[in-house]
Formats: structure tokens, sequence, C-alpha cells
């Protein structure tokens, strides 16, 4: 059993605990409020960062604000 | 009033390609809009960034109503996914809806707006989607629940001003929603002239924050629009082929009749 899977944030491949969630995968950056986090394409609330399990190859997307037109 | 909301002023600002965060501050300061655009894009991971966010912290700072957009976005998926985490960053229903169809000129995809419009509205969002002038389209806007539309007036970015006047004229003519007229705006004769034909706002970016002087050009639209508004408003003359003279032609010195 693989103790380790391989997920991308952000476009980047990262290595993470097999058990890992999302809340472990935004931990590991030193993120300042606001932000917003998705998994492959699913918008997941920060309320659920710790119930939302990852699996090998998910796809995460960490979002702030910037200006926009 | 928008979705029942009253607002201040009928222009709203983009807040992207400002020389600096300041100029952007002191153009916002004076043309006092009544809301401010913003996006989202991916954070920065490299080096664990703990940078603090300036953006935000001058949009709190500025305290005016915040409309996030769905830049970039290419499919349905992507604009509710998009809309949802907006929701939760700026804590805040409003959503400036983008489905781009073409990378070149930046074109909605009007096949899927609607539906994308649909789920949103269903969602509880209140959308103000961006679209082009196509008055079925912008019925079919208005059926699943806009109650406001946002037709371009040219491609994003080009300044061209309004390029089909006509299909503008007659969605006003048409629509009893607010329409505000949003991107393509280059000079505020351009505001004027939409605000003249009965637009209740406009929304522009890059005619501000590209002027060699943004924060003049900022009071310069925020005048046009409401010169347009106040002449809609007064109710315009009717335009006549011949000349007619202003000044009294009765009593003219020297007249005889021939």
């Amino acid at each position: 059993m693989n103790t380790t899977l391989k997920v991308w944030i952000n476009d980047t491949p990262f290595d993470l605990p097999a058990t890992a969630t999302l809340a472990d995968a935004v931990a590991q950056f030193a993120l300042k409020p606001p932000f917003a986090a998705a998994v492959n394409l699913q918008f997941v609330p920060n309320s659920q960062y710790h119930q939302t399990p990852l699996h090998e190859a998910d796809r995460i997307d960490l979002i702030a604000p910037v200006t926009g037109g | 009033m928008l979705y029942g909301q009253a607002f201040s002023s009928r222009l709203l600002l983009g807040t992207s390609r400002y020389p600096s965060p300041g100029v952007l501050q002191a153009a916002v300061r004076l043309a006092q809009p009544a809301m401010l655009t913003a996006s989202l894009r991916r954070q920065n991971l490299q080096g664990g960034d703990a940078a603090p966010n300036h953006f935000w912290a001058m949009l709190a700072e500025l305290n005016v109503p915040v409309l996030p957009n769905t830049a970039g976005c290419h499919s349905v998926a992507e604009v509710i996914t998009t809309a949802h985490m907006a929701r939760e960053v700026f804590a805040t229903d409003w959503l400036k809806l983008e489905l781009i169809g073409d990378d070149y000129t930046l074109q909605p995809d009007t096949l899927n707006l609607v539906d994308a419009a649909s789920r949103l509205i269903k969602d509880g969002f209140k959308v103000l989607p961006y679209c082009t002038e196509d008055l079925v389209l912008c019925q079919r806007l208005v059926d699943v629940g806009c109650q406001a539309i946002m037709p371009w007036a040219a491609p994003i970015g080009t300044g061209k001003g309004p390029i089909n006047p006509y299909a503008l004229r007659t969605l006003r003519e048409r629509l009893d929603v607010p329409l505000l007229v949003d991107a393509g705006l280059g000079l505020p004769s351009h505001a004027c002239q939409v605000m003249e034909w009965g637009f209740d706002g406009v929304l522009l970016n890059t005619a501000v924050a590209l002027a060699q002087d943004p924060v003049r050009m900022a009071g310069a639209f925020a005048h046009a629009t409401q010169a347009g508004r106040a002449a809609f408003l007064s109710g315009v003359m009717p335009e006549h082929h011949s000349a007619q003279p202003s000044t009294p032609v009765l009593g003219t010195p020297f007249w005889h009749q021939t």
C-alpha cells in the first residue's frame, strides 16, 4: 500500500501522506486569507477542508483575490 | 437599482492595468464608482509565500462594494466553481459572469451563457452577465432570472466605443431591466453616448487605467456618465434635416419682403 499520494496544487506536483485531507494540503503553505480552494474543479468550502480526503492525482486549486476588469 | 439595491453612482470601475496601486486608489476616490470589479487567480505557492495581499487590503480600505468576475473561464463548470470561490473570498453574492467563447476577441460564449446564468441564479448569485448586444440572448438571460444585463460596446480593452449602436438602442427599447454597457468604451463621450440612449450605467477599466492621467480620466468618466444620464432624463430634442434658426426671425432688422 502506498504511504504517499501525488497531487497537483496550482499545477505543481506535491507528495502528501496517503491519508491527507485538503486541510493538510493547504497547511503546507503559509497562506494569508482570504483564499479559496477547489479539488478537481469542485469548490470546497473552507469549513469542509478537514472532511475532504485527497486521492492520487487530485488537482487542487488555491486562489486569491487579484485586480480584475 | 440592481437586484433591489440602490447605488449612488452609475459608474462601475475595473481595478486592473493601473500604473500603480496608488493611482488606482486615487482614481477610485475621485470617481466614486458604485462597484469595483475584482478577480481570482492562483496563489503563488513558491517558498511558502506568506506575503500579505495588498490588493485585498486596498479594497477593504476603499470600502466600495466589490463585483467579482469569472474572467478567464471557458466552460460552465469553470464559471460555477469560480463563482462559488469568489463568494467565499469576497463574501458577496454579486457576480460579473464572464464566459469566454473566443480568446482573440474575448467574445462571450453566447451558446452556454444562459445555462451558466441560470445555474448561478438558482445558487443565489446576483448575476450581471457580460454578453454581446444580441437581443435574443439578452432576453433569454432575463428569462432565466438576470435582473440586469451587461452588453459589450466593443471587445474588451479595444476602446472603440459602441460599434453597433442600432443593436444597443434596440436592446434599450425592448428590455425593461437595467442595462449596463460593459467593455469597449474608450472615451468619456462613449459613456455619455450610451447613457443618453437610456442605458443605466457603464462598466469600464482600460479606458481609465491606460490614460496618461488615470485619475483625471476617472473623473471625466464619472462626469460623462452623469451628463449622459441627465440628458436622457431631460428628453432629447428631435433631430431635423434642415436648419432651424434659434434666434427669433420676427423683427429681423433690415429685412424686406422680396
